[in-house]
């Protein structure tokens, strides 16, 4: 069980053939409170960087890129009436949607969490 | 970049309250503090929050029959005003459009007026080269705070007794905490609460003051915009603007009865016409019937997909619980009620036109 970070402040933890997709700690923060999350039905495919959800918070609208190639295997069903799981607990229950590993490759060039701390320091 | 930003009196309060500062009109001002909007925005609905509004501009108009001259921009009846009364007042361009809003208090011999940040150069250039004769005072020494919600009134009598009984709408110069202030009953949260102009060298010794009452939390920007949205109330710049009419705009009532026969401001023509003849567009509430908000600059479709108009502005609607906009659609689907639908991100979204407000105002009228 691996878990990988983007530079768009996402988090794929792998398991097997699946990875699962949310936001992370860091993103939330910078979001603030969170009203409405649509997440993708099971079946969409998509490329790597494709609009895959969308977050809405009180301040503005903002994409959730899909981090790697791979088909949707389920969305989060809990934030459409829950969407405040995603400040609450954005890299357990506030989860997004899981996909399959289309390539993986770009898996190898995502963030370590180590790496991704760093970035988030050199953010600041 | 940010050196560039002007900053207000608090703004080192700002830093230390935790407030996350963004640009605003020039300005380097907080959007949110720690709590965050959501919570900002419910704490002024249910006890008292304290603004940073002294981005705005202020000043005082001076000269012979000052409520004369000024009735020659805007179309509100300044004259009729008490003294000490305050007034919503628009400037207006010759072609009916709206140059700013702003609000006037009669202080019998002279105005103090307050306007947009955004426009404040342009307003006062404008009123300076249209009024001549009259003297326009920038009040650069003064900074202005709004303390806004129901127990404003309980927690600024206790450094101000009796400043409670002061009605909607009008301004007592008055002493809080041994400071020299001008405090209007009046605020854009739809809440009771005032606004208190102070001297920059003693602001942020009030603004400790109250921050330091057990119901005074410091509100930021975006609660702000959240709070006038949700009581109908127009953000400058995107629900009106000098392209809309104060008719089109749905602000018929700050077009005085008496500046409709007499005429005298610029855009009478217009008003006129929009109001005898009709318009083609109007402002409205618009309620998104999901949970997803929709956002300024998002189109309005009718139910056979043809644009209609656009949502100004738009979002969630903390104390309301879900979404809320305001936007201008052609007039036939004016009617609250209407169904419509919103273009989000190329899907359709079903929304129908709703009464505004969305929460009710709630003033001190004696």
């Amino acid at each position: 069980m691996t878990v990988k970070y983007t530079e768009d402040h996402e988090w794929l933890l792998i398991e097997d053939k699946i990875v699962t997709v949310g936001i992370t700690e860091y993103a939330q923060n910078a979001l603030g409170d969170i009203v409405f999350v649509e997440v993708p039905e099971a079946g969409t495919e998509y490329d790597q960087g494709d609009d895959a959800a969308v977050v809405e918070s009180v301040k503005a609208a903002s994409e959730i890129y899909a981090p790697i190639t791979g088909e949707v295997t389920e969305g989060n069903p809990a934030l459409a009436d829950a969407p405040a799981l995603v400040n609450s607990s954005p890299e357990g229950d506030g989860w997004f949607f899981k996909m399959t590993i289309g390539d993986a490759d770009e898996l190898e060039k995502l963030m370590s969490e180590a790496e991704y701390k760093d970035f988030c320091a050199g953010l600041d | 970049m940010s050196e560039e930003l002007k900053t207000t009196p608090l703004h080192a309060l700002h830093m230390e309250l935790g407030g996350k500062m963004v640009p605003f009109a020039g300005y380097d001002m907080p959007v949110q503090y720690n709590l965050g909007i959501l919570k900002e925005h419910l704490h002024t609905r249910e006890s008292c929050g304290l603004f940073d509004v002294s981005h705005m501009g202020q000043a005082l108009l001076k000269g012979e029959n000052v409520q004369d001259a000024i009735e020659t921009l805007t179309p509100s009846d300044i004259k009729g005003l008490d003294k000490d009364g305050i007034r919503y007042s628009l400037l207006m361009n010759d072609e009916g459009g709206i140059r700013d809003d702003f609000m006037v208090t009669n202080r019998g011999d002279y105005l103090y007026i307050v306007v947009n940040a955004a426009c404040k150069d342009a307003d006062f250039d404008h009123i300076q080269k249209s009024l001549p004769n009259h003297s326009l005072e920038l009040l650069q020494d003064r900074a202005l705070l709004a303390l806004q919600g129901p127990k404003a009134a309980d927690v600024l009598n206790r450094f101000a007794p009796g400043i409670d009984q002061v009605i909607f709408m009008n301004l007592v110069e008055a002493d809080i905490a041994g400071i020299p202030c001008l405090v209007s009953r009046s605020g854009y949260t739809g809440e009771d609460g005032y606004e208190i102009s102070v001297a920059n060298d003693q602001c942020e010794k009030l603004a400790r003051t109250l921050l330091a009452e057990d119901e005074v939390e410091a509100i930021g920007l975006g609660a702000r915009d959240s709070l006038r949205l949700e009581v109908g109330l127009c953000l400058y710049g995107s629900d009106i603007d000098t392209t809309t009419s104060p008719i089109e705009g749905s602000l018929n009532w700050a077009v005085g009865k008496r500046r409709r026969l007499e005429g005298g401001f610029p855009g009478h023509d217009v008003v006129i016409k929009h109001l005898e003849d009709g318009i083609s567009r109007k402002r409205v509430g618009i309620k998104p019937l999901g949970r997803a908000p929709a956002r300024a600059h998002t189109e309005i479709a009718d139910q056979d997909g043809n644009i209609i108009g656009e949502i100004t502005s738009g979002g969630f609607g903390p104390s309301y619980g879900g979404p809320v906009a305001m936007g201008y659609v052609t007039k036939e689907f004016a009617k609250v009620g209407t169904e419509i639908n919103l273009i989000v991100r190329g899907k359709l979204v079903p929304a129908q036109i709703e009464k505004l407000p969305f929460v009710p105002q709630r003033y001190f009228k004696g």
